[in-house]
């Protein structure tokens, strides 16, 4: 009880001292969850849209499997970069295990199907509604997915959003391909995990209260664009 | 020959149907129609619910495959020169004048042209006032005068309008009417259902009477609502009478 008091009082002095170990954790957190973020809406928003919108055969098994794909366990993502990216592994020359790289990797695998299964269904909704209206208006499929991509914006950010939570709370992962290598590959959920065994509690709660606070943040800000969507209901 | 309001070289009328139906699950929705139709008279599809009016339009503008027969327009690529305006406008999440200027960007106009025909469709449907608004927050009768705006705004040669005052008050019935009036003027051929028989007679020059997926009658106007010839249209125009 009074270790914990005092680990209480040691983390807050380290969040108001702005400590730099711990702001150099939450920096290297921030900057692979949100590069892996934003390479998988590059791939994700397209996909979404193009599965949105044309209709062909194996559709629905590509959608049946990005569905799936939403439970993959981090540590099993973690587990198969860690084989492509080691030593013998096919990727292995290119000398990416432990490095943030590789951690950018296991996310972008882990977030691209949340985005992804999202983004199709956001499209595909909106083009059972504005289908018709839209080929009327002399739109090809593929201007009625940029068209339908902007109208979907609000529900789009709660897709993003979702994928950023997944990422900057998962442990698994990042500890296999990254280490938790100390001012390389340190995050703030491979801090936790260490320094809680070690017992060296400050840090850890410190660490805690900011991914807290990011969560909360971003369960707040689903909260708000949701809001902004049903104000706005034709 | 009236003036063609596109920019191609020849008319896309007159629009011929030969032999369309169309059928799902095995039952007939629609067909077999036979149709001409001309530049110049408005025409108003008349007939009880689930008679096929809206899938006959649709066929017609090209939104939808009939599952037999040939829908033919006189050039290829016809749907850049008609437009249609639905009963539930799907309008798009931005301002008036970002709504006009979706379609004229699907046209590849330049700037200024789009700039020049968005002032233009806005003063034709009286929603100047309106351009920063944002789309979602009009009232229905303002949502349809835009959708109004943007059918014409790209001066198409034939306008499919199905039941477009359906969710209006009677006044702002009376503005879409005068702007659907305004329209043919300007030059588009008008192709328009409803449910409102006063109104039919408003806008109409010829009437098509539908039933259960099939053209019964068509004649000009005066002569359908006091001489309807089949009995069908003649129990239709009872109904109205009797029941509004
Ligand atoms: N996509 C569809 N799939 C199955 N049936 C359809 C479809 N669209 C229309 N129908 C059916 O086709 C028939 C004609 O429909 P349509 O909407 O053209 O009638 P309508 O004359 O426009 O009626 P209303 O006056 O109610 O608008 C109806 O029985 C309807 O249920
Ligand atoms: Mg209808």
């Amino acid at each position: 009880m009074n270790e914990f008091s005092t680990a209480f009082i040691e983390a807050l002095e380290l969040l108001l001292n702005l400590d730099s170990d711990l702001l150099e954790i939450v920096a290297l957190s921030l900057r692979v969850s949100l590069s892996a973020l934003a390479i998988s809406i590059i791939v994700a928003f397209p996909l979404g849209g193009f599965l949105g919108v044309f209709r062909f055969p194996g559709r629905g098994i590509i959608i049946i499997i990005f569905n799936a794909l939403l439970g993959l366990p981090p540590v099993v993502v973690g587990l198969s970069v860690y084989l492509i990216l080691s030593r013998s592994g096919p990727l292995g020359p290119l000398d990416l295990l432990f490095t943030p790289t590789a951690m950018i990797i296991a996310q972008f695998i882990l977030v691209t199907p949340i985005v992804t299964a999202l983004a199709i269904q956001t499209i595909e909704d909106l083009w059972v509604e504005y289908a018709e209206q839209l080929k009327s208006l002399g739109a090809t499929k593929v201007d009625a997915i940029l068209t339908l991509l902007w109208e979907g914006r609000y529900t789009l950010l709660t897709a993003v959003l979702a994928g950023f939570g997944r990422a900057v709370a998962e442990v698994g992962a990042v500890m296999i391909v990254g280490g938790n290598i100390n001012h390389v590959t340190r995050t703030m959920t491979t801090a936790i995990t260490l320094e809680t065994s070690k017992g060296e509690l400050a840090l850890a709660l410190g660490l805690g209260f900011i991914l807290l606070f990011l969560s909360l943040s971003i369960t707040a800000l689903i909260h708000f664009s949701r809001n902004i969507m049903k104000q706005r209901l034709i | 020959m009236m003036k063609k309001p596109g920019n191609q070289n020849r008319s896309i009328l007159p629009l011929t149907l030969q032999d369309v139906s169309y059928e799902k699950n095995h039952s007939l929705l629609l067909g077999k129609v036979n149709l001409i139709l001309e530049s110049g008279p408005r025409t108003i599809i008349l007939g009880p619910n689930g008679a096929g009016k809206s899938l006959l339009m649709r066929i017609c503008h090209g939104i939808l495959e009939p599952t037999a027969g040939t829908v033919d327009w006189s050039i290829p690529n016809a749907i850049r020169y008609q437009s249609m305006v639905f009963q539930r406008p799907m309008l798009l999440q931005r301002n008036v004048a970002a709504n006009i200027d979706y379609v004229l960007r699907l046209r590849s106009m330049q700037k200024k042209e789009r700039r020049l025909r968005t002032i233009e469709a806005m003063e034709m449907t009286g929603i100047t006032y309106l351009k920063n608004t944002q789309a979602y927050s009009l009232s229905a009768g303002e949502q349809q005068r835009l959708a109004l705006a943007r059918a014409w705004a790209t001066k198409p040669e034939a306008m499919f309008l199905d039941e477009p005052t359906a969710n209006l008050d009677p006044t702002a019935t009376h503005e879409v009417e005068n702007i659907i009036l305004d329209i043919h003027k300007s030059g588009t051929k008008i192709i328009m259902s409803t449910h409102d028989m006063a109104q039919a007679q408003r806008i109409a020059t010829e009437v098509i009477f539908l039933h259960k997926g099939n053209i019964l009658e068509r004649a000009p106007v005066k002569m359908f609502f006091q001489n309807p010839v089949s009995l069908e249209a003649k129990q239709f125009l009872q109904g109205k009478l009797l029941w509004g």
